[in-house]
């Protein structure tokens, strides 16, 4: 963060899904160009597009973003999440929200204390929050899953240097060994630095847990069969769609998951 | 009364232990004894007798329920309003077959289970009627409250739609000033028509221009991600509305179901007449399963309760969500209007 001194050009992304608001920011900063030098090196219409052009720029050996201008509300992975995704580089961004009008967002920033600008933006008002970006940092990934109001659509590993990104509808299901969190997609597994219980809390609705270290995606059990080996201790495995493992259910949450499954049947 | 059940803060139960309403209550419940007395006279000459022999038994009756009732008022108030009314029946039946047990054991009746019956439903009904006095003067003596009503239920536009387009507008103003022009005008319309006496019904034809207003603004920071689809055919623009029926949709169509879908989406407005009615259908995709905010049901119910304030029963607003073959889904809203082509269907 304190590779830029204060009359160093700052560099900066658009991210907004509404073509006119990208155009006014960009106006704006040609504005105060003077005031605080900066250049815009990229846009993006969503989280998503604007995670791809920052790993874009990282292949490119292009120098970092410094500070991100990013609109809450947007289809496809919202500011929020972005910023969550953000957080997980190695040389984040400083993110400054902007908002139309969002009573939920404006009310938890002012609670956590995390800047914000509202549209339409005035110049004074970018000019002091890119200042201030200088020094700032991302907001806590704790302060940024309090922001979140919905689940977010991706999670997002580091690996070897880059930041991967993995569908939630994709992953067939969360597994916690020793000290990391595995998530599995048909296609292979990826290790999180998050814990099992948080992902629970937040994907609850898309996930089940069968036993103390796993959650199993809904709709990716196919079946249920008795692991029939010994007959005093049946156990129950869940099957999984496109993949061969089994997960064994435990004995506590078998009441639960069995519950779940008579309604799928029914 | 479904607008009384929807609506408890605005016409709770009297206040008991108002002098007002205890006086009412007393000559209230004595003019039905008069009535009743009336009823079982043979003649106008034993009417009063009549009456003073029911009073004997009505008074004390009276006082205790008055009596209860400023004791438990403040309790009464914070149950739900049915609830309410339906315990200060109940307590007038019980007390009235209480009393005339009573009676019966002071030799003053000669009691027996249908007289008690009796008097429990002459107990009921007698507070039945009270309270339906009190609620229909509390409606008539408030018309600002269904003012207040019409008023609050007219649709409001979302802030957020209102910010975002300043801000798209200032976006053209250097590079396209005409369009910005444009734009603006189109801002002060929908201002002005949200500013109006929404008591008034207006005629379909400057609904749908509103509504065209509203979307070309919502095209212009959206662009190419919001298609619209209209198909109008035979329908009498001059037909009266209420105000700002369709906008809101419009609004709710473009804020779930355009807005979070990352891809173009087509919003289709129909309008159709099948003999006296008049059916508007607004279709738009669904993107995502858990865009079912509560803002959405509200702006619907809103709707709802507007088009019974003005056509009662005559209108239907229908909406629910549709599988398409293809897997896709979509948000339906279905509108009949009764369109007998009369000068002004009912204000």
């Amino acid at each position: 963060m304190s590779a830029f001194s204060a009359a160093a050009t700052l560099s900066l992304m658009i991210v907004d899904d509404e073509a006119p608001a990208r155009a006014r920011l960009r106006d704006l900063l040609a504005d105060i160009a003077v005031e605080v030098p900066n250049v815009l090196v990229a846009e993006a219409a969503n989280g998503l597009l604007a995670l791809a052009a920052i790993d874009g720029r990282n292949d490119a050996d292009a120098s970092p973003v410094d500070v991100a201008l990013v609109d809450i509300r947007m289809p496809k992975m919202d500011g929020i999440e972005l910023a969550r995704h953000l957080a997980r580089l190695e040389h984040p961004p400083a993110v400054i929200f902007v908002t139309a009008y969002d009573a939920y967002a404006v009310q938890a920033f002012e609670l956590n204390a995390v800047d914000y600008l509202l549209k339409p933006v005035r110049a004074p008002r970018l000019m002091a929050a890119l200042q201030k970006a200088r020094q700032s940092r991302l907001p806590s990934p704790q302060v940024l899953a309090r922001l979140q109001q919905e689940a977010r659509t991706h999670l997002s590993c580091h690996e070897r240097g880059r930041l991967l990104l993995i569908p939630i509808v994709d992953v067939l299901y969360l597994k916690a060994d020793l000290k990391y969190v595995t998530a599995r997609t048909a296609e292979r597994e990826y290790l999180l630095d998050e814990s099992l219980t948080h992902l629970e809390q937040e994907l609850g609705e898309r996930f089940i847990r069968l036993h103390r270290s796993a959650l199993v995606a809904k709709d990716a059990i196919s079946g249920f069969e008795k692991n029939g080996a010994d007959d005093a201790e049946t156990q129950w495995q869940a099957l999984l769609r496109g993949i061969p493992e089994k997960l064994p259910v435990s004995r506590r949450q078998w009441p639960l998951v069995k519950s779940y499954a008579k309604q799928l049947s029914s | 009364m479904t607008s009384i059940k929807q609506n408890p803060a605005g016409l709770p139960l009297p206040d008991f232990r108002n002098f007002g309403v205890m006086l009412r209550v007393l000559l209230g419940v004595n003019f039905l004894a008069l009535a009743a007395a009336l009823v079982q006279s043979a003649g106008v000459g034993d009417w009063l007798q009549r009456y003073v022999d029911m009073a004997a038994w009505v008074q004390p009756l009276l006082l205790f329920n008055l009596l209860l009732l400023a004791v438990l008022g403040s309790l009464l108030q914070r149950l739900p309003l049915w609830l309410g009314q339906l315990l200060v029946v109940v307590l007038a039946a019980a007390s009235a077959v209480l009393l005339l047990d009573f009676w019966r054991f002071m030799a003053l009746d000669d009691g027996g289970w249908q007289r008690l019956l009796r008097a429990g439903m002459l107990g009921g009904l007698a507070a039945a009627a009270m309270l339906f006095y009190f609620a229909m003067r509390a409606r008539a003596f408030s018309p600002a409250l269904a003012e207040a009503r019409l008023q609050a239920l007219t649709a409001r536009i979302r802030p957020h739609f209102l910010f975002n387009s300043l801000n798209a507008v200032l976006s053209l103003i250097r590079s396209e000033p005409r369009r910005a022009e444009t734009a603006l005008e189109d801002l002060a319309e929908l201002f002005r028509a949200l500013m109006r006496d929404h008591r008034e019904l207006l005629p379909l034809a400057d609904e749908i221009a509103l509504c065209r207003q509203y979307l070309d603004l919502e095209k212009l920071r959206l662009g190419e991600r919001l298609r619209v689809e209209w198909e109008v055919v035979d329908v009498p623009t001059d037909l009266k509305v209420p105000p700002l029926m369709l906008q809101p949709l419009l609004e709710n169509a473009v804020y779930h179901g355009i807005e979070p879908s990352g891809d173009d989406g087509v919003l289709r407005i129909r309008f159709a007449r099948s003999g006296d009615e008049l059916h508007i259908d607004l279709t738009n995709p669904c993107s995502r399963g858990s865009g079912h905010q509560s803002g959405n049901h509200m702006a619907l119910a809103n709707i709802r309760e507007r088009l019974a304030l003005h056509y009662d029963l005559e209108a239907r607003l229908e909406a629910g969500e549709f599988v398409l073959a293809d897997g896709r889904r979509e948000y339906r809203v279905h509108i009949v209007l009764p369109c007998r082509l009369s000068r002004s269907p009912k204000s």
